[in-house]
C-alpha cells in the first residue's frame, strides 16, 4: 500500500497514521440514549449499517506542499495540495486565492462525472478555506482515485480536507464528507459500498463542517421524501462526529513526533 | 440532539477552551480559544495608572495573534493545525503572543525574515529572486554593500542570494535587500560557489534556528562547515569534501523525525568513522 520509495527509506520513517476505527451503527444507537427524539426512528429500523474502516496517511508525497491518502473500506483517494502558489494572470482573483480542483480517474481521461465532482469539492473547500489571506495566489488540489468501492465523493472530501490541513492552508473549520443511501425497502445505510450504491433508491452525499456540523454541500441522486432527507442528514451529522474524532486522533499522532 | 458523550470528548465541535490550558497541545482549524479575562490589575495599580494616563486605561493585557490564529471578538480562532505556543510579554502580566507551530512546506514571505533566494531574472535595475513564495521577490542592485550606480554588484541569473525582506505583505510584491540598516552586508549577499542547497520543512528550520539548538552545536563538532539557513526552508551547506557535505545534508534532513537519542547515536557513529 505504501509507495515503494518509503518501504526502503532508512530514516525518516514515513509518517504513517494507520488507525482503524471499529465503529458500528450499534454503538451510535447506544449513544443516542433515550432523549434522541426523532432520531430514534432511525435506530428502530434495526439495520446493520456502519461506517467502514478509516485509514489515513499524511505527508506521504515529497513534491506537493501537502498530501494525504484516505481510505474508507476499499475506497482510496490520494491527494496533493499546492499552495499558496503562483497563479496564471487569467485566473488571478485580486482579493482572494484561486481554488482549483483536479480529479483524476483511475483509468482514462476525466469526463463529465469527474468535472461535476471537481466543482462540488471546490465549492466545499471554498466555503472553509480563508482565501482572502492569500490574494492573487492559487491553491491547487489534485485528487487521484486509487480505487473506487463506493462513497467516492465522501472519501475525496475527507482526503482533500486532510491534505489542506497538511499543507497549512488557513481554514475556518475542518470538513468531512458522508454518503448515505436509501434502500428500496426504506432502510438507511451510511458509507455504502459500490454494490449498495447500485441497488439503492437514492444516494445522498453531504459535506459538513467541524464547528457546528452545518451543511456545506449536498448532492443527491434518486427519489426520496423531505423526511428521509432530514433523516439522512441527521445520520450524517452523527457520523461526522466520529470522522472528526478520527481526524483529531490522526493529526495528534502526526504532531506527537515533533 | 448532539451526542453528549462525544461533545464532552476531544471532538473539534466541543466548546471553546481556555487558551492557557491548551498550550503545547495540538489544535485544529475551527477550534475557538478563550483568552483569560484580564484578572484585573490590583486596585492600587489601576489607580496609579488612572492618575498617570487620565482616561486612557487599557481594559486588558495586549494579546498578539501569531501565525495560525485569528481574532474573532474576544476569542481566538485557530486556522492551522499544530501545537499552540505562547510567549509571555517582556513586562510580565497577561497577554503576550500566541501562535500555532505547524509543519508546513510552503513559505509565505514575512517582513524581516532572512531567506535564501535564487536569482531568476535580471531586468533593468531589479533582480527577480525566487524565494519559494507565491511570487518572486524583487531585489534592487543598489541593495548590496558598496553598490553604487556605477559600481554594480556581480550577480548572475542562477546565483544564490541570502537576504532579508523589507516589504512583505499579502497585497504587495515582496522586496528583499542584502544590507542592514547601516548599509553593511552583515553576512548577506551572494552565496559563493560550490556547496549544496536543499529544502526542509519550515518547522525544522525554526527548530534549528532556535537559540541554543543542540543539533547545530553537535553538527559543528562533526566537521568544519559553512552553513546558511533561510526561513523559507532552504539550507545551504558546504564542508571540506563533497562527501562530508552530503553527509551533513542527509543528517540535517533526517533530524526532523529523530528523537534525541537516535540523533546522538548517529552523531557518535559519524564521528567515529
Amino acid at each position: 500500500m505504501l509507495p515503494k520509495a518509503f518501504r526502503h527509506a532508512p530514516w525518516p520513517p514515513p509518517e504513517v497514521v494507520l488507525y482503524w476505527l471499529g465503529f458500528t451503527w450499534m454503538e451510535m444507537e447506544k449513544d443516542l440514549g433515550p432523549s434522541a427524539g426523532p432520531d430514534a426512528d432511525l435506530s428502530s429500523r434495526g439495520f446493520g449499517c456502519s461506517l467502514r474502516h478509516f485509514a489515513c496517511e499524511q505527508n506521504l508525497l515529497s513534491r506537493p506542499d501537502g498530501s494525504a491518502s484516505f481510505l474508507q473500506g476499499d475506497t482510496s483517494v490520494l491527494v496533493g495540495v499546492y499552495g499558496p502558489a503562483e497563479v496564471k494572470v487569467s485566473k488571478e482573483i485580486f482579493n482572494k486565492a484561486t481554488l482549483e480542483v483536479i480529479l483524476k480517474p483511475k483509468i482514462g481521461l476525466p469526463g463529465v462525472a469527474e468535472k461535476s465532482r471537481e466543482r462540488l469539492i471546490r465549492n466545499t473547500c471554498e466555503a472553509v478555506v480563508l482565501g482572502t489571506l492569500h490574494p492573487r495566489t492559487s491553491i491547487t488540489i489534485v485528487l487521484q482515485i486509487v480505487s473506487d468501492a463506493g462513497s467516492l465523493l465522501a472519501c475525496c472530501l475527507n482526503a482533500a480536507c486532510l491534505a489542506l490541513v497538511d499543507a497549512g492552508v488557513p481554514m475556518k473549520a475542518l470538513f468531512c464528507g458522508v454518503t448515505c443511501v436509501l434502500d428500496p425497502d426504506g432502510g438507511l445505510v451510511l458509507d455504502p459500498t459500490a454494490k449498495q450504491e447500485k441497488e439503492a433508491r437514492a444516494i445522498l452525499t453531504f459535506a459538513l463542517d467541524s464547528t457546528e456540523q452545518k451543511l456545506l454541500m449536498s448532492t443527491t441522486k434518486g427519489l426520496y421524501s423531505v423526511a428521509e432527507f432530514q433523516q439522512c442528514l441527521a445520520a450524517a451529522q452523527h457520523a461526522s462526529h466520529h470522522i472528526f474524532r478520527f481526524y483529531r486522533d490522526s493529526l495528534q499522532r502526526r504532531y506527537s513526533k515533533s | 440532539t448532539q451526542d453528549p458523550a462525544l461533545r464532552g470528548q476531544s471532538g473539534p465541535g466541543s466548546g471553546p477552551r481556555l487558551a492557557r490550558t491548551m498550550l503545547g497541545q495540538v489544535v485544529l482549524p475551527g477550534e475557538e480559544l478563550l483568552l483569560p479575562e484580564s484578572a484585573g490589575p490590583n486596585a492600587e495599580g489601576s489607580a496609579e495608572q488612572m492618575l498617570r494616563l487620565g482616561s486612557i486605561v487599557r481594559p486588558r493585557a495586549r494579546v498578539v495573534c501569531g501565525p495560525g490564529l485569528r481574532r474573532c471578538g474576544d476569542r481566538l480562532l485557530v486556522t492551522k493545525c499544530g501545537r499552540l505556543r505562547h510567549k509571555e510579554p517582556g513586562g510580565g502580566g497577561g497577554g503576550g503572543v500566541y501562535w500555532v507551530d505547524s509543519q508546513q512546506k510552503r513559505y509565505v514571505p514575512v517582513k524581516g525574515d532572512h531567506v535564501i533566494g535564487i536569482v531568476t531574472a535580471k531586468s533593468g535595475d531589479l533582480f527577480k529572486v525566487d524565494v519559494g513564495g507565491s511570487e518572486p521577490a524583487s531585489l534592487s542592485y543598489l541593495a548590496f554593500e558598496g553598490a553604487t550606480k556605477r559600481n554594480r554588484p556581480n550577480v548572475q541569473v542562477g546565483d544564490l542570494i541570502y537576504g532579508q525582506f523589507v516589504v512583505a505583505n499579502k497585497d504587495m510584491e515582496p522586496e528583499m535587500v542584502c544590507i542592514d540598516s547601516n548599509g553593511r552586508a552583515n553576512g548577506m549577499g551572494v552565496i559563493g560557489q560550490d556547496g549544496l542547497l536543499f529544502k526542509v520543512t519550515l518547522g525544522l528550520i525554526r527548530k534549528l534556528l532556535a537559540p541554543e539548538c543542540e543539533i547545530i552545536q553537535e553538527i559543528g563538532k562533526l566537521y568544519p562547515l559553512e552553513i546558511v539557513f533561510g526561513m523559507n526552508g532552504r539550507i545551504w551547506v558546504k564542508a571540506r569534501t563533497i562527501q562530508q557535505t552530503l553527509i551533513l545534508a542527509n543528517v540535517l534532513e533526517a533530524c526532523e523525525h529523530m528523537t534525541t537519542e537516535q540523533r546522538k547515536q548517529i552523531f557518535s557513529r559519524l564521528s567515529e568513522s
